[in-house]
């Protein structure tokens, strides 16, 4: 049977995208999969099958506090990005009417990415502490005597450096979806005498829906998997379960710490495919 | 439109993948260090019989792998080093998992008990060593002086870990052989610092860690092996518990010293922990901190920066820790003469004195001293006062003359090590409990 060469493109196409998310996604989670079930006898991990890795993680009120923590801020954080971003891109593309200058805003909110993220994160550090920026002037100001110490090691500045990291994922998508927003819904609402909440509660927040999934899932999955953040901005008070993979690989403990991801990942799936079932993203893309 | 199809399963993994990949990007990994897949280096492929085309490729944590000894290394011995720095626990990874990627495994006397039986380490013929009998007896016989409290010290002992029964043994031999697992070169005496001025007296205890005087403004170190036995000294010197071996505890004594911690934390006693050398320096030097667990160079680096740090000599005695290097199995012919060389190029002499200013101690200390100005030795071996302003090895001045080092003097401060670094049996409850005293 002859095979045209006509048959074989859309194969072809598929090609290098199939190969690469094969032997880069799909092959290194099965191997952690694998090993997830492995045993772990105090030094090496042992080949094996055993679901005690997995019985660890359920049964235990310190991983399940470390998840619940890390829920925590995955929420927190998805939810002052979204009560920051929503109105940055609202009047990025609705208030500002030259395209020219929409570029050159959205080119400023980027700028913070220019830099290093560990840099960024540090940089916070002399700003909040004890002896920081903020508490001089505070005390110089006299609003307080003594230096305020929740600035800084603390949930608070967990949030804060992951808000000021990943808020632009959340400002990009809502941007896009606002930007093809037909402007001719809006005229026509305003000439129908439609106040301006209304007209926010009932074309662009619906409209731009999908581009808060979008930025959603970028957050989300970003914050889920964080350690460096968590470690760095609590000062190594607070855990998160990336946190403790890491100090699971740290010392030698694969199995266990396979385990742990591939619960996070099954999680963060989760999560994703739920957003997907409410919001029809299939327009943005 | 509910129902999940596979073209939404697709852009669901397309999404997912983007993440995935986003994370990655933003992890903070520096430039790809040589020798790895990303920036491999140049391995010596064909073996000519000119010593000068070999490369060595050492893998170790920071304070060694640095460019000012790759430079002198290579001048005095004609071939080529590369180094790699890495954490403490990457060492130890790549020690175990990937024996190619190394010649010399530069790595602490408490990993062997999980490298050695990986078999990746080829035994070291002493015999080859000319300087060998220079080493510190700490490292061989585990006596210093008769009496001293580091001749009975808890947890893995360089002793315990340094020789193997024969060439091809996996096991440690209890008394000196012929046949040593890794080379020592530089270990030290770790124990609290504080900031004089801020504390305003003289802190003499490890007990002082949990005086509610210092609340909020006490910092203990995040490596779950290391930071357990620091709690342990001060539990021990609050005369809380007492061990049987701190070094390797039971889950009973491991249960026990998390409640403590966690009652603790709870209390507000903790500012931060600190993980890496660089956070415990500007913990101190911004003054979030005032006493900590700390490690010797820490202290030189906040002096450097002109504030006042003292490395307390405490009354309990230290945690000592030990570096050392070992020879990967991988290793024959002129490559191997080369490890040798670099072996005994580092039990010379100049490494020792330039490891010594920054606060550490030599394996060889006899050897250093030749490196030294007599006024430098003094003052970092003998306890003496500075008779010159005292310069770490990047032409820093950290303490001016008149100065006098913290803990006296060399057989003083190395005698009073209670407790190694180690790798415990109950490793893995460890790192559990640890956990749960981090999320509390």
């Amino acid at each position: 049977m002859q095979i045209s060469s006509k048959d074989l493109r859309p194969y072809l196409l598929v090609a290098p995208q199939t190969l690469t998310f094969l032997f880069a996604l799909v092959l290194p989670i099965m191997a952690i999969v694998i090993i997830s079930f492995w045993d772990f006898n105090g030094f090496t991990s042992v080949p094996g099958f055993t679901f005690n890795n997995y019985l660890g993680i359920f049964s235990s009120p310190v991983y399940l506090k470390t998840y619940l923590n890390t829920f925590k801020f995955a929420f927190l954080v998805w939810l002052v990005c979204v009560l920051i971003s929503y109105p940055v891109a609202y009047y990025l593309a609705f208030r500002i009417k030259s395209s020219k200058w929409q570029t050159i805003w959205f080119l400023i909110c980027t700028v913070p990415f220019l830099t290093s993220n560990i840099i960024r994160m540090i940089s916070w550090i002399p700003f909040l502490g004890r002896e920081g920026l903020i508490n001089k002037a505070l005390i110089g100001l006299h609003l307080t005597n003594q230096p305020v110490e929740m600035f800084l090691f603390s949930d608070f500045s967990v949030v804060l450096a992951m808000v000021h990291l990943y808020a632009l994922f959340m400002v990009a998508p809502i941007f896009n979806s606002m930007m093809r927003i037909d402007r001719a819904l809006i005229s026509a609402a305003e000439d129908l005498g439609a106040s301006s909440f209304n007209i926010q509660k009932r074309i662009i927040m619906p409209l731009a829906a999908p581009g808060v999934a979008i930025g959603t899932i970028f957050v989300v999955t970003l914050v889920m998997g964080e350690f460096a953040t968590m470690r760095l901005m609590s000062g190594g008070k607070a855990s998160s379960v990336g946190y403790l993979i890491k100090n699971q690989i740290d010392s030698l403990q694969y199995p266990m710490a396979a385990a742990n991801a591939v619960v996070l990942l099954a999680i963060t799936l989760l999560i994703v495919f739920g957003i997907l079932r409410i919001v029809d993203i299939r327009k943005q893309i | 439109m509910s129902r999940i199809n596979r073209r939404r399963f697709i852009r669901a993994g397309l999404a997912t993948g983007a993440a995935i990949a986003a994370t990655r990007c933003s992890a903070p990994v520096a430039q790809a260090p040589s020798g790895t897949p990303n920036n491999p280096a140049q391995g010596p492929e064909v073996i000519t019989n000119q010593i000068k085309d070999v490369v060595i490729r050492t893998v170790g944590t920071g304070a060694a792998q640095s460019n000012d000894i790759r430079i002198q290394a290579e001048k005095d011995l004609g071939f080529k080093i590369q180094m790699r720095a890495l954490s403490t626990a990457e060492v130890i990874q790549i020690g175990i998992t990937q024996p190619k990627q190394y010649d010399i495994f530069d790595g602490e006397f408490f990993s062997l008990p999980l490298v050695i039986p990986s078999g990746n380490l080829q035994a070291i013929d002493v015999s080859r060593l000319s300087q060998f009998d220079a080493i510190t007896p700490i490292f061989t016989t585990g006596e210093l002086a008769p009496g001293a409290k580091v001749n009975t010290s808890q947890g893995t002992a360089p002793r315990k870990v340094m020789f193997l029964k024969d060439q091809n043994s996996t096991e440690f031999a209890t008394d000196p052989t012929n046949w040593a697992t890794i080379i020592p070169y530089q270990y030290g005496a770790d124990t609290l610092g504080y900031r004089p001025d801020l504390v305003g007296r003289k802190i003499e205890s490890w007990a002082e860690l949990f005086n509610p005087e210092f609340r909020g403004k006490t910092s203990l170190l995040d490596i779950p092996s290391i930071g357990i036995m620091d709690a342990a000294m001060i539990i021990e010197a609050q005369g809380l518990m007492t061990f049987e071996d701190k070094g390797s505890m039971t889950r009973e004594e491991l249960d026990k010293v998390t409640r403590i911690l966690i009652e603790q934390k709870q209390a507000g006693q903790f500012r931060a922990f600190w993980k890496s050398f660089d956070e415990s320096v500007n913990f101190m030097s911004s003054g979030e901190v005032i006493v900590q667990s700390m490690w010797s160079p820490a202290v030189t680096a906040v002096k450097a920066r002109g504030l006042p740090c003292i490395y307390a000599p405490l009354k309990e005695g230290y945690r000592g820790w030990g570096g050392g290097l070992g020879l990967s199995k991988n290793l024959s012919g002129i490559q191997l003469d080369a490890a040798y060389e670099y072996l005994n190029w580092v039990l010379d002499g100049w490494l020792g004195g330039f490891l010594s200013r920054q606060g550490y101690y030599s394996a060889t200390p006899s050897t250093a001293r030749k490196f030294m100005k007599p006024e430098e030795w003094d003052f970092w071996y003998e306890g003496k006062t500075a008779a010159i302003d005292i310069v770490d090895p990047y032409g820093k001045t950290i303490d001016a003359a008149g100065a006098v080092r913290d803990g006296g003097n060399f057989d003083e401060r190395v005698s009073n090590i209670v407790c190694w670094n180690s790798f415990m049996n109950e490793q893995v409850y460890l790192v559990y409990k640890w956990t749960e005293f981090v999320v509390a």
